[in-house]
């Protein structure tokens, strides 16, 4: 059981309006990750453009197409580090057709930043990037009530937003909500605390950052492992010495990664979908054996028994099995600018698992600014989210999205375009 | 604005961390790079890793040796050569693909000059932007439908919207407005007959992840990385070595300094930077610290344009 993971993926969620890309060049700024010709580049479009100040946010400005609209077109990758831990910054911009691209990013982080500009408050776009922030089940965000040098740094203005916030967020089901108010420009409570605010006595963004629990901190949640790749080789012929091999005869192991729980030698784990049991004999990687792995360890695991077993099959803890089923009802997102034809199959790749799906009911759509029911579903169209009912042609094995995040989730893609066009969690309204 | 060295987790840390204890940024980034080599193993039918001999895919190959354990590596190593390489890069190239067992495929630049599919404008010119057309004759000669590189994310703007498994068409374009949508760590590699992945597994890493790891792992790299003397001439900011290729100009004076190369490629587009560093933990300490992008100290061809990369992405380069 893993106590500390010193990576932290996070997403921050907000329009260009909000100062995202500001916060973010700051973050990069005052943790010293942006070099000196990087700056000196940024510095040298800000004087071109008539600027007095240097514009961080250029620092985030991707490609040729995104600088001639000055937009963000698409889900931007950042990174910087502490001394406590490394960051990865899924960047997703807040236009409202880009939906997709926000359930994107955070379908891998850790924390969600939602940004408020501190003159306009609460706004429909922050209830839909908390929905969605929720729906791929980030546990925990901050809200960043940002350009607060614009209100004078007012605790009350700060005061009206945190409680207006908190009002919607309540029944969104956080774990916890950490409003801390900022000014990504002059650098308040960013990475420094500053002077100017001094009722604020909670900690900077990144006081937060360094030690907010990842995901997998301390979690219990029971053994999962889909096996990515069956590994069967003659030993006495490889290679590099191999440490914790007998040194002649067939080795048969099962190549993955730990999506949940622990695994310890001789633990029972039960194989699916065939429903055989077995203990495992041994936990390998190329350092060497272990006695145990964690969530989030790539190792190769062998067992005690011969048990036909293949890529897409699935070893749990013998005594907490997820659930094997044909039938999903899930909440998903449509990612493809062409619409679902309900009548044909689609291919849904769950874990290591691919297998055909048809969609058997459209429930009904969320309009995520409302965040009401919209029933009558025809279709689903580019950045709808919507409950739907798949009938699989194969079983697959599932556990609710909440409890976990791998075993919990599939993506949808479209066998004639071979496009990822869908992607879905399964998990109680 | 220098940073100090302790200003990274765990800088100099040579060990892994304790099973059930703390799991260090590189545990982690070298779990899910080993994940997504296992899915190219696992779904595409025939993959290549590119090997130049450079510390990015030295990095790839460890990687695809702990993604295979205890297997031998089934990747096979393909390097495009512009036939404009540091003769240690290459020898190190061939040294690691029989060490670890590795088939080997090198397609060079001059056999596509030879058919006509290349054509340089003077026989001097850079050669790294013309890789693209030999890449994609060696995709179509072994019909490889993944091609995994080092590229990282932090490298360059383009770079850091692309996707992990990066779908190219039968030109080989990227198209960077559409992508695949790629969430949690579901990977779609499916592609029709002639279409391609790239795949790259150290989309996450930085240029300092990378050297923390080749410390932690030991991992040999070609002695060009290491603080070494070598005449150069300095030209328009940058260091230019003096070889046969990037002979002195007129009027520059030619010095013999103690340097290494930051990145490794085609002679004319690389240049070394002042440094003593002669370890690898000198070198982790100098990226620490250092003041100079990766490509803006050394690369002289993607200094032309803020836009040159994604350019030539969509060409079909790496």
């Amino acid at each position: 059981m893993s106590t500390h993971t010193g990576l932290l993926r996070f997403i921050t969620a907000g329009s260009v309006d909000d100062g995202k890309s500001t916060l973010i060049g700051r973050l990069l700024y005052d943790s010293k990750s942006i070099l000196a010709d990087q700056l000196s580049a940024i510095e040298k479009t800000s004087e071109r453009r008539g600027l007095t100040q240097v514009d961080l946010s250029l620092l985030t400005d991707g490609l040729e197409a995104e600088r001639e609209q000055g937009i963000t077109i698409d889900v931007a990758y950042r990174y910087f580090a502490t001394p406590k831990r490394k960051f990865i910054i899924g960047d997703a911009p807040g236009h409202e057709q880009y939906t997709r691209n926000m359930v994107t990013a955070a379908s891998t982080a850790d924390v969600g930043i939602i940004l408020i500009d501190a003159r306009r408050g609460v706004l429909p776009q922050t209830r839909r990037h908390s929905y969605l922030a929720r729906l791929v089940g980030i546990p925990r965000v901050v809200l960043a009530i940002n350009k607060m040098d614009l209100v004078d740094y007012s605790r009350e203005v700060f005061e009206t937003i945190r409680t207006d916030y908190l009002a919607f967020a309540e029944n969104l089901g956080f774990t916890e909500i950490l409003p801390i108010p900022m000014s990504a420009l002059e650098g308040d409570n960013v990475v420094e605390t500053g002077d100017r605010m001094p009722w604020y006595t909670g900690p900077t963004l990144v006081d937060y950052l360094d030690t907010v629990p990842a995901l997998h901190d301390g979690s219990d949640h029971p053994f999962r492992f889909p096996v990515q790749r069956v590994t069967r080789v003659m030993l006495g012929n490889q290679a590099e010495a191999v440490i914790g091999l007998p040194t002649e005869g067939e080795f048969r192991g099962y190549q993955g990664g730990v999506a949940a729980g622990t695994v310890r030698i001789g633990d029972a784990v039960r194989v699916l979908p065939i429903g055989k049991t077995s203990t495992v004999k041994s936990i390998l990687t190329a350092d060497g054996p272990l006695t145990e792995a964690q969530a989030d360890s790539a190792v190769v695991l062998e067992l005690a028994d011969e048990i036909d077993i293949s890529r897409g099959d699935m070893l749990v803890a013998a005594s907490a099995e997820p659930i094997v089923t044909q039938d999903l009802e899930a909440t998903m997102c449509w990612l493809s600018e062409e619409e679902l034809t309900p009548q044909r199959k689609y291919w849904i790749k769950h874990t290591s698992r691919t297998v055909r799906a048809s969609f058997k009911e459209l429930l009904y759509r969320v309009d995520v600014n409302t965040l009401e029911k919209i029933s009558g579903v025809d279709t689903l169209r580019m950045n709808d989210i919507a409950r739907v009912k798949l009938r699989l042609q194969q079983p697959i094995f599932v556990d609710s999205y909440s409890e976990n995040r791998i075993t919990g989730s599939f993506i949808v893609i479209d066998d004639a375009t071979n496009n990822t066009v869908g992607a879905g969690v399964i998990a109680p309204e | 604005m220098s940073v100090p060295a302790n200003n990274i987790p765990g800088l100099l840390d040579e060990h892994h961390s304790d099973a059930g204890g703390y799991f260090s940024h590189l545990d982690a980034l070298e779990a899910e790079s080993i994940f997504i080599l296992r899915e190219v193993a696992a779904e595409c039918r025939n993959a290549a890793l590119l090997f130049s001999g450079g510390k990015d895919s030295a990095v790839a190959l460890h990687l695809a040796r702990k993604a295979y354990f205890p297997e031998k590596v089934g990747f096979t190593l393909l390097h495009v050569d512009t036939e404009h390489n540091y003769p240690e890069v290459i020898e190190f190239r061939d040294r690691i693909a029989e060490k670890f067992g590795c088939k080997l495929v090198v397609r060079s630049l001059e056999d596509s000059i030879k058919r006509g599919t290349i054509r340089m404008k003077s026989p001097d010119e850079a050669r790294n932007p013309y890789q693209s057309v030999t890449l994609l004759e060696s995709i179509a000669e072994f019909e490889f439908d993944a091609c995994i590189g080092g590229g990282r994310r932090d490298e360059e703007k383009a770079r850091a919207k692309e996707r992990i498994f990066s779908f190219r068409d039968e030109f080989g374009q990227w198209d960077p407005k559409n992508q695949r949508p790629e969430l949690w760590e579901l990977y779609n590699t499916r592609v029709h007959k002639g279409e391609n992945m790239r795949v790259f597994p150290i989309s996450n890493w930085t240029e300092l992840d990378v050297w923390q790891y080749i410390l932690r792992e030991k991992i040999e790299l070609p002695e060009i990385y290491f603080a070494h003397e070598r005449d150069i001439v300095r030209r328009n900011g940058v260091l230019v070595p003096v070889t046969h290729l990037t002979p002195p100009k007129p009027g520059e004076t030619i010095e013999k300094i103690t340097c290494r190369f930051r990145t490794v490629g085609d002679i004319p587009c690389t240049a070394p930077v002042e440094s003593t560093a002669a370890t690898i933990e000198d070198i982790v300490r100098e990226t620490a610290v250092t003041r100079i992008t990766e490509r803006g100290a050394t690369r002289l061809d993607d200094q032309t344009s803020d836009a040159a990369m994604e350019r030539r992405k969509k060409e079909g380069y790496f």
